[in-house]
């Protein structure tokens, strides 16, 4: 009977143990980039709506980040506001309301840059969600993915996104891209196929953010 | 098509060859009929045997199997009457007991009645005083024959008196008579009192008389159940199955509870145990925690009905002396008041992290927020704070339908069984049946394939015998040889 009774315990111990151990793999690691260069510095607040449908969305345990893009994004310095929710659910919330401030007050002075360094900001973000051991990790990206680099930066090699999902958001059609609608397509084409090639699982694009929202985040 | 033809011997003669190929095959299949024939017998009576045999096994456990759950149902249906009749007993002697002591007082006042009624009916029974002895004196003056003034006067004088003392006895006799009347109207309460003391104790006799008559009944059945009677088994076996299934609704009724239970503190224990810890892929260690507490709350309550001795699934309990085990029923219904209090301020987080959520959710969509009215707001709070106060201890009732199903899951699961055990049984043995019958059909169909083989084997021995004067079968008996020896 006692040996049962060990046995028992044993194998209660070891699940416990182990799923202890995975706790994070069912958490969600999201890192918002925003695009804060020349005329898309005005979407910022279709941006906070994001960030708030986010903030709704995401569970105690959750990570979310977000960053600006600038002329040199790969640097922490761009992160504007950044959290890991607390597994508590009454501190998660309160750490979301100091978070949603943040970002406001981010909204409020936020600057033009010259370049637009989205590369830089994937690699700083698949570093910071690496770190958060998420189980779904998911980088944001809002902006019209027209890449312009500035004189000495280098972006042109391989990155690594293994096991990333890749969102782009409001992906706006600039004034070339209504002369030339190939242009448009052409861009989306060769970024889905860099992000594919550095690892990503999953390439999503949403413009219609009213009613495709939910595309962002995967259901657990 | 190359297969095909490989088979041929003459490829450009298809006719041929499948006839040579066909011949050849039926002096093949003749010369092996012999062995084939034993091989279909041999084969189909292995089947048929071994199903028969374990068809015959199968009745046989079937039986056993039926005996002990008799045996089982039996014990089970002696105790439960055992147990009524216990109790029935116990009601039967606290009454006595009861009516026994009043009984002295009783008695007591019914015969201080019944003295008091006497001492009345003697009262009543005194009879007015006797005529005064004058009537002889007047009778002795009415004897006086000579007449005259003096007697005359003496009459008138006497008459005068006779009158005077006449009303006044008159007016004594009417008297008394009001005071018997007056006696006799105290009498009635006396008489009402003793009257409804005997109404009590025909009441109580009453009662008394129904308790025995149930006795009687229970012990009836008790004497059916210990002469194992067959209608009482089958009786015995139809309430298991009635039991099984009231208990079984009423098992699905508190297990909606249960989950209502649950949704109440599912949330809130994450607050505790936090909301992102995972046991298994899909299970919240929150989401099991609430379970643990819901699983803990209906342990209380069974230990809580074992040592109050309303179910019986734990004979260690049941057999505890009645220290330990008021003990033990304190320490079951401490614990469940605790775990209940602890329900109930998780109602009471649940409510404000709603709350707290939904204000979280104005303030990202930028609302303004919902006008409150303060009684109907905290309507919701306190109705889930009481619910998750009393959800506990109606749970722990559980305790009782769940004894039932136990109990009678045993005897429902065993007629089953025992049915179940008796159609496989009879499944093989037809089986078995068939394939004894198989075998014949088998060996006259590998004859029908070598027809012209046997046909000239019969007109050969046909010959023989014509030539010998042998009339025998020798086939047939060759054929049986060939039987037994497989």
């Amino acid at each position: 009977m006692s040996k049962y009774l060990t046995l028992l315990i044993v194998s209660f111990s070891i699940v416990f143990v182990s799923a202890c151990g995975d706790s994070r793999i069912h958490s969600h690691g999201v890192y918002v980039l925003v695009d804060t260069s020349g005329t898309y510095a005005r979407e910022m607040k279709k941006a906070s709506k994001i960030i708030n449908y986010l903030l709704a969305t995401l569970n105690p345990g959750d990570s979310l980040a977000v960053a600006k893009v600038e002329t040199r994004s790969f640097t922490e310095k761009d992160i504007v506001a950044k959290v890991t929710f607390d597994k508590r659910p009454s501190q998660a919330t309160a750490q979301k309301r100091a978070f949603k401030d943040s970002v406001e007050e981010f909204a409020k002075g936020i600057k033009g840059s010259a370049y637009t360094d989205i590369t830089g900001g994937l690699i700083q973000g698949a570093e910071y969600l690496n770190e958060t051991k998420a189980g779904i990790k998911t980088i944001v990206i809002f902006s019209d993915m027209q890449e312009e680099l500035g004189k000495g930066t280098i972006r042109d090699f391989p990155i690594k996104l293994d096991g990333f999902r890749i969102v782009a958001l409001n992906v706006t059609k600039l004034g070339t891209d209504n002369a030339d609608p190939r242009l448009y397509l052409d861009r989306l084409a060769r970024w889905e196929a860099r992000v594919r090639k550095a690892g990503a699982t999953e390439w999503v694009m949403v413009n219609d953010l009213e009613s495709n929202m939910e595309s962002i985040l995967v259901t657990r | 098509m190359t297969t095909w033809n490989s088979w041929l011997f003459w490829p450009n003669h298809v006719a041929l060859s499948v006839f040579a190929l066909a011949a050849l095959a039926m002096l093949f299949l003749y010369a092996a009929r012999k062995p084939m024939h034993g091989v279909i017998y041999s084969v189909c009576t292995l089947v048929s045997q071994s199903m028969r045999f374990v068809s015959r096994w199968l009745f046989l456990s079937a039986e056993n199997l039926r005996v002990r759950n008799q045996s089982v149902l039996l014990a089970h249906g002696q105790e439960s009457a055992a147990t009524v009749i216990d109790r029935e007993f116990e009601r039967v002697g606290n009454m006595i007991r009861k009516d026994m002591q009043e009984f002295p007082a009783l008695q007591r006042k019914i015969m201080e009645e019944a003295t008091r009624i006497e001492d009345d009916y003697h009262k009543c029974g005194e009879v007015p005083p006797p005529p005064p002895e004058w009537v002889d004196a007047l009778k002795s003056v009415a004897k006086i024959k000579s007449g005259g003034d003096i007697p005359r006067q003496l009459l008138e004088d006497i008459n005068k008196s006779i009158q005077k003392i006449h009303d006044k006895t008159v007016a004594e006799f009417r008297r008394s008579y009001e005071e018997r009347h007056k006696i006799l109207k105290a009498m009635q309460p006396s008489w009402r009192s003793v009257e409804k003391l005997a109404g009590e104790m025909d009441k109580k006799m009453l009662t008394l008389q129904t308790n025995a008559k149930q006795i009687d009944g229970q012990m009836g059945k008790l004497e059916d159940i210990r002469a194992k009677d067959n209608k009482t088994e089958h009786a015995l076996t139809v309430s298991a199955f009635v039991q099984l299934a009231i208990s079984s609704l009423v098992m699905v009724i508190a297990l909606g509870g249960a989950f209502i239970n649950y949704k109440l503190i599912a949330l809130p224990m994450s607050e505790m145990v936090g909301a992102s810890d995972y046991i298994t892929n899909n299970m919240k260690t929150s989401d099991v925690a609430a379970l643990v507490i819901i699983l803990m709350e209906a342990s209380m309550g069974l230990f809580l009905l074992e040592s109050l001795r309303i179910t019986q699934l734990f004979p260690r309990i049941a057999s505890m002396d009645d220290r330990m085990r008021h003990r033990l029923m304190i320490a079951s219904l401490v614990f469940l008041i605790i775990l209940a209090a602890i329900e109930s301020s998780l109602a009471l987080m649940r409510d404000m992290l709603i709350a707290d959520k939904a204000s979280l959710m104005r303030d990202l969509a930028s609302a303004a927020p919902a006008a409150s009215n303060g009684l109907l707001t905290s309507i919701p709070m306190i109705g889930q704070m009481v619910m998750g106060f009393v959800l506990p201890f109606a749970l722990a009732f559980v305790a009782i339908p769940f004894e039932n199903v136990v109990h009678s899951l045993r005897t429902v699961i065993g007629v089953f069984l025992v049915q179940g055990m008796r159609g496989l049984g009879v499944v093989l043995r037809f089986a078995g049946l068939l394939f004894k019958r198989l075998a014949k059909v088998l060996e006259l169909t590998y004859d029908v394939t070598i027809v012209v083989p046997l046909m000239i084997e019969r007109w050969v021995i046909g010959m023989r015998a014509g030539s010998t004067g042998d009339t025998g079968s020798m086939e047939e008996k060759e054929l049986s040889k060939s039987r037994r020896a497989a």
